[in-house]
């Protein structure tokens, strides 16, 4: 059962991850490559009618996580309680810029809120590969100093960094330059993810320039990846066991490597859709391969005196997690049912949807 | 450690509190607005799609600060009352991962059809769109109730050795006797909320002298709604509630009535007065004998036992605050009748639209269904602490071992400032759209 309620809880992330994904990267693209009135409609024409039913996978992940593994829950929501209180903020003006911003007909009116969308979008996209990056490096949990432990074994807290922003230290911080690097991999990655998905949803003067962004943009991201495998092993001195263990995981970095490479054509592509096909396999490949690495552990101990939060001891009890099958597998025909619909009704270029002009 | 239970109840109970401003228009909204629809598929008379346009408008921005402003508390379980979470998130993991399975989903798919897909899915699909959408958003209601319910009076559920409290029946969580009643008397009371927004913008139009066609329709959709939803939030829903808690509650109970002693031969209900719990009585009372005892239990002489019958470490924290913010409701919820009562009856006259004294007084009440529900709330609240689960888990033993109080109170400003600019941005851009009144258009 809690294998079972791994996966789903892991899937659920991953299209989270890949459908707001698109809509932080063009968040991104439009603080940076959105010059004209034009291009700013195209972007925000592109997510708008998508990026609020996006996030409530977010919600839904939340939802999942706390019904499940509520250990585990409570345990990284209070103990990273600082981030994640920041990204509620950022979401909050991510969401306002999107939405307020037509509401009025002034350039200044304007400005601020391109500015609270474009900026919020590429905070959230560091936050969250930092965020990945503090999973993988792992926590003092019980927050153990000289082999005492302060805390229950599986409570925590950290603060935003620490002196020498190093992931060896003693006392942790949640910024530190490895999961730095991390969220700096988030930030180019959807970058690319979120420019191929304006390519895929418009017609817009900027695509050309997009696609000189992507294939550009892919070689930065190639050399993040090769550097943190690099470093990887400071970290978790064995980062590989799980996949000599078990050859097939190595499925999921080669899709991750399909979709970096498969994006150095991305100048030559003819259906305007494929770019978005390699990013989304970049981010399934590189969160699975991520998550895989260190499985069974959710979040791993950095001390010796309490152990890691697996999926063994942070799910609920039995019984619930089996009732809860039943009206998960109801929901999850249903949310498939809605997305079809969606994506059917704005289905190709979304140039004249007309998104906030109310 | 007292700063730090109070920092997180301020916290939570701001942010929740603001939030609650939103969806309780967006529930009764979406009704409205399908009610509106459906009326122009009917009759096929353009004003009543105008109209639904018009508060669609109102409805989306109103839809934004809900969603922004909601996550927030999803998240709150986990970061302010972490060890409350880890003891009870295998049951009420089960609602709150319900609700955004089967209702977030549903009102954000579907919201965007309805805002953008008019043209594109013609007008029965785009009806169909709306009704999804309210769907979505009382299914959200009734699932947050549900897990409010067992907050308040917890079943299914056993507890571990380790203090962890686990399910063993999962229908319970949804026949429990709390649910139906508070489920009800909340959505009758986010009806009562949207109907005298809709009355309010209404009666502005026509004391303004214009759109009139618009100020007619809203002030007579908004009266005979308004009418409906404050009858049934007092009887049956109210009632019922009141009930339940004069049962599995009696502390509490008393403590809301503001009764100290046990009467023999019968309670009188209190109007109006100050209760002083250190002196444990009632000041500046107004009162009518009996009528506690016979609105509670149909009987006259019932007794119903006052707060000196009990121990004070099971006294609600804060007497005085659920004493007022039940009667703050109850008078309201009484005004509500009134007005909407004598506002029906010169509508049935024919002379409403004429009759400028309500329309003023419908206009400028625009604020108090607002105070009334959040009242409501704080009654339901206020009135189970100490406890987070009742007679079970203490609120104080729920909260985050590990995150300081500067922490929370750094976060609580934080929200404090946002919310601020939240509200001013929604006031003006609301306030903008009402100003600019619907569009007419010809569709037939």
């Amino acid at each position: 059962m809690e294998l079972f309620w791994y996966i789903v809880l892991m899937t659920m992330l991953t299209i989270y991850v890949i459908l707001d994904g698109y809509d932080f990267g063009a968040g991104i693209i439009h603080l940076f490559f959105a010059k004209t009135e034009k291009d700013k409609k195209a972007i925000t024409n592109a997510i708008g009618p998508f990026w609020d039913a996006n996030e409530v996978w977010l919600i839904a992940v939340g939802g999942v996580l706390f019904f499940a593994f509520p250990t585990l829950y409570a345990s990284s929501f209070s103990g990273f309680y600082l981030p994640l209180i920041m990204i509620l903020w950022l979401l909050i003006f991510r969401a306002i810029g999107l939405e307020l911003r037509g509401q009025v007909q002034n350039k200044m009116w304007e400005a601020i809120w391109d500015k609270a969308f474009g900026i919020a979008s590429l905070l959230l996209a560091l936050f969250f590969g930092i965020a990945l990056g503090n999973v993988v490096r792992g926590v003092n949990l019980g927050m153990v100093t000289d082999g005492v432990s302060a805390h229950e074994p599986h409570y925590f807290f950290l603060p935003l960094w620490n002196p020498t922003f190093s992931p060896q230290a003693e006392h942790l911080g949640i910024i530190d330059w490895f999961t730095l690097l991390l969220g700096v991999i988030g930030v180019v990655a959807l970058a690319i993810h979120g420019a191929n998905w304006i390519i895929f949803k418009t017609n817009s003067k900027l695509n050309a320039k997009l696609k000189k962004v992507v294939f550009n943009l892919n070689f930065v991201l190639l050399a993040l990846v090769i550097i943190s495998l690099l470093i990887w092993h400071i970290i978790e001195p064995k980062p590989f066991h799980n996949f000599i263990q078990y050859p097939w995981l190595w499925v999921f970095p080669i899709i991750t490597f399909i979709g970096i490479f498969g994006l150095f054509k991305v100048k030559s592509f003819q259906k305007d859709g494929k770019g978005f096909l390699f990013s989304s396999l970049f981010l399934f490949g590189g969160l699975t391969s991520t998550v895989a690495s260190i499985f069974p552990k959710m979040l791993p101990s950095t001390n010796t005196i309490n152990p890691d939060l697996t999926i063994y001891n942070v799910a609920a009890h039995e019984y619930g997690l089996q009732v809860g099958v039943y009206w998960f597998v109801i929901a999850a025909v249903l949310v498939a049912a809605y997305m079809v619909i969606q994506y059917k009704v704005f289905k190709g270029k979304m140039d004249d949807v007309g998104y906030g002009e109310h | 450690m007292e700063d730090m239970l109070f920092y997180d109840r301020m916290q939570f109970a701001f942010t929740i509190t603001f939030h609650y401003l939103f969806p309780q228009l967006t529930m009764g909204l979406s009704l409205m607005i399908v009610y509106f629809k459906w009326k122009f598929l009917r009759t096929k008379i353009d004003k009543y799609n105008d109209a639904a346009r018009f508060w669609m408008k109102i409805f989306a921005l109103n839809f934004a600060m809900g969603v922004v402003t909601g996550i927030p508390m999803e998240f709150q379980f986990g970061t302010n009352w972490a060890k409350f979470s880890e003891l009870t998130g295998g049951i009420i993991g089960q609602t709150l991962a319900m609700e955004g399975m089967f209702s977030f989903f549903l009102e954000s798919s579907f919201l965007g059809l309805f805002l953008f897909g008019e043209k594109l899915l013609g007008q029965k699909l785009h009806f169909l769109t709306g009704f999804l959408v309210f769907l979505g958003s009382w299914a959200s209601g009734y699932l947050i109730i549900a897990t409010h319910s067992w907050m308040q009076y917890p079943v299914g559920y056993e507890i571990l050795e380790n203090g962890r409290f686990v399910l063993n029946n999962f229908g319970a969580l949804f026949s429990n006797p709390w649910l139906m009643p508070a489920f009800l008397h909340n959505q009758m009371g986010s009806v009562i909320t949207s109907s005298f927004v809709v009355a309010a913008v209404g009666a502005f139009y026509l004391l303004n002298n214009k759109h009139s066609e618009f100020g007619k329709l809203f002030v007579k959709t908004g009266v005979i709604f308004g009418l409906i939803s404050s009858i049934l939030v007092a009887f049956p829903t109210g009632d019922w509630m009141a009930k339940n808690v004069a049962e599995h509650q009696p502390v509490t109970f008393a403590a809301m009535e503001g009764i100290f002693e046990t009467e023999e031969g019968g309670s009188e209900i209190i109007l109006i007065g100050q209760p002083d719990v250190e002196n444990k009585k009632l000041d500046n009372k107004i009162a009518v004998p009996n009528i506690l005892s016979f609105l509670t239990y149909q009987s006259w002489d019932a007794e119903i036992k006052g707060l000196n019958e009990f121990d004070e470490s099971v006294y609600p924290t804060n007497i005085p605050g659920l004493y007022y913010a039940y009667h703050i409701m109850v008078g309201l919820g009484t005004i509500f009748i009134a007005l909407m009562l004598i506002a029906s009856i010169q509508l049935f006259r024919k002379k409403l639209y004429k009759t400028k004294w309500i329309l003023w007084i419908l206009m400028l009440m625009l604020p108090f269904p607002y105070i009334a529900n959040t009242t409501g709330w704080y009654t339901a609240e206020l009135g189970r602490q100490p406890w987070l689960v009742y007679d079970l888990l203490r609120t104080a033993d729920g909260i985050s071992p590990t995150v300081s109080s500067g922490n929370t109170l750094f976060t609580l400003l934080g929200f404090i400032g946002l919310y601020l600019l939240l509200g001013l941005l929604f006031l003006m851009l609301a306030g903008k759209i009402i100003n600019k009144g619907p569009e007419t258009t010809k569709l037939n």
